[in-house]
């Protein structure tokens, strides 16, 4: 069996490597086109600026924190066939829930401040991932609908709510959460420093690394995990084997919120220094977790990696700006590497799944493929 | 000019773990019929599916009229006039059965579809082999039989020279196989020939000129079939005597275990009941068989029986009234079910096989400790349950249920379900698909079954397995069970006149 799932590993791990390097090459071809003068050193400063001093190889790993959460929270639904999209919207509720407990419940003693603010983070954003599962259970209505339409509730409601509890006008946007919300240091800014400007990582990046582990072994090992599964590949059969698919949709849906609601918090009780700011945009760090589970093959473990990976590149971007190159510019290249590696792979495996249906399958088994396909595509 | 149309010559194709093809010759001469015969994983779909172009051998030629061909695909396989009808439809459901036909080789003019040249092609078609169809009716609302009609029509359409049946008579009742055999004839007295796949002898003497064995991966030898008996086809293919009619004693029913009264089911279609007002008893220790015309209840019933649809009435099982109980609770307590479709309900494709051994038992404090799964428990059971029913696959329990054979896919669910030891077994075609030796392994595991005091629930299509089987045969018509009949007192004719509605016994 651990053979047997090493191999399957090692052949997700190349797909993903590869599709890292084509989206390299075309973030390379549009700074060139960009900014030829610069380009090549512009594209050195993306490949190595994540490791050019100590503080930035603590910078990846704090903004890598939220996105790995997101990712994992995509990466969870996904195995039980659900695509998880509401991920900007849970970040977003569990963001403001894990704020307000930073700023309001200032009785609590400090490490329990923060895992209380934590705690209430994961609610808020179970509940909203519990409404897309609810709907998707019970009446059926498609989560994706569902989940859009869940992140821009989520995102008004926050503006509405920071306005009215916690807004600090000085700063137009929401007050900080007090120091005895903030999460450890655990020594971190002892080891990643640049001369005397410590990097922002905190405990944060050690428990998504635990969660990533956790959510492995659930699904991996545990008879949790085998229902999840089999409700993701095989619904009618998962009913049949006595399994109660409503139950783990709505489940897993409400476990995926909280994963991406705990990134929320993970990245405002960093004491980085962060309000919640009034937008009209949805989170980033909410989207990104697709990108990151698509580059981490939906594998808990592969999704932490893609996650430090996704932010290696932002912060080697930001390196970039000593170019003078426009912000916008930086994002706008490392998105495309970003989005083309994923959508790569995405190529990948939706190829693969359609020559399944003529190579891997044996001939017997070929209208199931064909409906997989059906519902792959839908 | 070669005497053969097709000739496959050495064919050698690996899997993990298995050679499915171990230099396997075939030759197809014109204007023959030539079955392909051979056990649950024996290597006939990869053969055809090579021919197809669906699989690359790693060794071999395949030639057409005496020249050596490359086929990459099925497109290719289409230009050299190979067509295929696959064992499980490859219809586009909301297509009409004429847009189906034509899919892929549509003829068009200044961008619109030439319906009507294509329409008279496929009514002339249609006359000619005796294949009726309506074109306009959609492929939802046919019946198995008629879609395979519009699969043959596909390949007629196509004006394919070959055309290759993997199991085509698996899905279909007597009465359509008879027509289809039929066809068949029609087919190659036009000069087509064909490749027909099957595991029922007496199909092959029916229609058959020669007929080539294979054993696990292996060529045993191609025979005239006017030459051998079915007796020894069955040898050849085996490698043993084969008991083609089961040795039972007769039943000594007890105690009722399943009372059914007053069920009825919604159809999905019309407004009609699919199952309307029935009510029966199984007794322990005694085989009762379902018999009727597909389409008549019998899949609503069952449906309704294991928890999966939703139904009025009352069922009670041993003494216990579960009409309202969860699918969960029915299978923990005491009952079975082959499924009628084993790709939609009884297998989860994509899990490994020991993972689908254990699909209504994974949580049992046997293989899930505290949550977790035990793994070493869960393998050495699915080890244990493949020896025993000898489920045939390239790498043992770790083997993906998707790359199994059809037949070793419905071994493994049989094998699940009987091993539960269940106090009433539903049993849904429970030999479809499954070759000579292993229906002889599977009839006899059934009746040992009653003869331990369970109760099974048998619904078959297949007229021979009704009477060999069953104790008592329940006729269902229109969703009504029309009779209530004893297998030694009624002939094959008299049952086949309760299952048209031409005759009914008041039970
Ligand atoms: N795509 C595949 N990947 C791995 N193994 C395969 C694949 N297709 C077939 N096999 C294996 O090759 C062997 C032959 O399979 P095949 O489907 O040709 O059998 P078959 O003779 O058609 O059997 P049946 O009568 O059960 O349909 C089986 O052991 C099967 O497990
Ligand atoms: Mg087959």
């Amino acid at each position: 069996m651990d053979k047997f799932l090493k191999k399957e590993g090692t052949a997700s791990f190349l797909s993903a490597v590869a599709a890292v390097i084509m989206g390299l090459l075309v973030g390379l071809i549009v700074l060139l086109v960009a900014s030829p003068s610069n380009a090549l050193a512009g594209f050195g400063m993306i490949l190595t600026g994540g490791f050019s001093d100590m503080k930035n190889v603590g910078q990846v790993l704090y903004y890598a924190t939220p996105i790995i959460m997101t990712g994992l929270s995509v990466a969870f639904a996904n195995k039980t066939g659900l695509f998880n999209i509401g991920g900007a919207g849970q970040y977003m509720v569990g963001a403001f829930a894990a704020v307000y407990v930073g700023v309001e419940w200032t009785f609590l003693p400090p490490v329990l401040h923060c895992i209380v603010a934590m705690i209430a983070a994961m609610i808020a954003g179970a509940i909203w991932g519990l409404v897309p599962g609810l709907m998707k259970a019970y009446c059926n209505v498609n989560e994706v609908i569902s989940c859009i339409m869940m992140n821009y509730i989520g995102l008004n409601l926050v503006n509405l709510l920071v306005r009215q509890t916690i807004f600090d006008s000085a700063r137009n946007q929401s007050y900080w959460p007090a120091d005895s919300a903030e999460l450890s240091k655990l020594g971190f800014d002892k080891i990643f420093v640049a001369g005397a400007t410590p990097s922002s990582v905190n405990a944060g990046i050690v428990l998504a690394v635990i969660a990533g582990i956790v959510m492995y072994i659930v699904i991996d090992r545990t008879k949790f995990g085998y229902e999840l599964k089999a409700c993701g590949l095989n619904r009618e059969a998962a009913r049949y084997a006595g399994i109660n698919e409503k139950r783990s949709i709505v489940l897993s849906m409400v476990i995926a919120g909280g994963l991406a609601g705990l990134g929320g918090a993970f990245y405002y009780l960093s004491g980085a220094g962060a309000g919640i700011a009034i937008t009209e945009e949805l989170a980033a760090e909410g989207f990104n977790g697709i990108p990151v589970a698509l580059l981490g093959m939906s594998n808990p473990i592969g999704s932490v990696f893609a996650g430090i990976f996704i932010s290696y590149l932002k912060v080697g971007g930001q390196a970039m700006q000593s170019l003078g190159l426009a912000p916008e510019i930086i994002d706008i290249i490392t998105s495309v590497i970003i989005y083309f590696a994923a959508f790569a792979l995405f190529f990948k495996l939706m190829l693969a799944k359609l020559s399944a249906g003529k190579q891997k399958t044996n001939a017997n088994a070929e209208p199931v493929s064909q409906n997989a396909k059906k519902g792959g595509t839908a | 000019m070669s005497e053969y149309v097709i000739e496959m010559c050495n064919i050698t194709k690996e899997f993990p773990g298995i050679i499915a093809n171990d230099n396997i010759t075939l030759q197809l001469r014109k204007g023959e019929i030539h079955a392909l015969l051979g056990e649950n994983g024996a290597g006939k779909s990869t053969l055809m599916s090579v021919l197809f172009g669906m699989y690359q051998p790693e060794k071999g030629v395949i030639k057409k009229d005496g020249q050596p061909v490359q086929i990459k695909g099925p497109n290719d396989a289409n230009r050299l006039g190979i067509g295929m009808v696959h064992q499980h439809f490859k219809l586009v459901h909301n297509f009409t059965v004429l847009e189906n036909i034509i899919l892929g080789v549509e003829t068009v003019k200044g961008g619109l579809l030439k319906m009507d040249d294509a329409r008279k092609k496929v009514m002339e078609l249609s006359e000619k082999y005796g294949l009726l169809v309506d074109p306009d009716a959609l492929i939802e609302d046919i019946t198995v039989g008629m879609q395979q009609r519009v699969e043959i029509l596909k390949m007629l359409y196509r004006e394919n020279e070959i055309l290759i049946f993997d199991e085509p008579t698996a899905v279909l009742t007597p009465q359509e196989i008879d027509e289809l055999m039929n066809i068949m004839k029609g087919l190659v007295k036009e000069g087509k020939s064909i490749l027909f796949i099957t595991h029922k002898l007496n199909e092959i003497k029916a229609v058959a000129d020669r007929c080539t064995v294979l054993r696990k991966g292996k060529y045993i030898g191609t025979v005239n079939v006017c030459d051998v008996t079915q007796q020894e086809m069955s040898e050849m293919m085996v490698g043993r005597k084969v008991n083609l009619k089961v040795d039972k004693e007769p039943a000594q029913p007890t105690d009722v275990l399943l009372e059914v009264k007053n069920l009825s089911v919604h159809s999905k279609h019309g407004t009609k009941n699919a199952v309307n007002n029935v009510s029966f008893q199984v007794r322990k220790g005694e085989i009762v068989c379902l018999a009727g015309i597909d389409g008549n209840g019998q899949s609503e019933l069952v449906y309704a029986l294991a928890g999966l649809e939703k139904s009025e009435g009352t069922v009670i099982l041993s003494g216990e009234d579960i009409s309202t109980e969860s699918i969960r609770y029915r299978n923990t307590h005491g009952l079975g079910h082959i499924p009628e479709d084993r790709h939609r309900h009884g297998l989860v494709l994509d899990y490994p096989l020991a993972y689908n051994m254990v699909l209504q038992r994974y949580f049992e404090p046997k293989f899930c400790n505290k949550g977790f799964l035990r793994y070493d428990e869960i393998f050495s059971y699915s080890d244990k349950l493949i020896e025993q029913y000898d489920v045939r696959s390239g790498q043992g329990s770790k083997t993906i249920a998707r790359s199994m054979s059809g037949g070793n896919q419905q071994k493994a669910i049989v094998a699940r379900e009987i091993d539960r030891d269940p106090d009433l077994l539903i049993a849904v075609q429970p030999t479809r698909g499954l070759d000579v030796g292993a229906i002889e392994y599977i009839h006899k595991e059934l009746i040992a079954q009653r003869d331990a005091g369970k109760g099974i629930l048998l619904v078959s299509l297949e007229l021979d397995e009704v009477m060999n089987l069953s104790d008592r045969i329940l006729v269902m018509f229109e969703g009504e069970i029309v009779a209530d009949l004893d297998p030694n007192a009624v002939t094959v004719q008299e049952l086949g006149l309760y299952m048209a509605g031409a005759k009914r016994e008041e039970v």
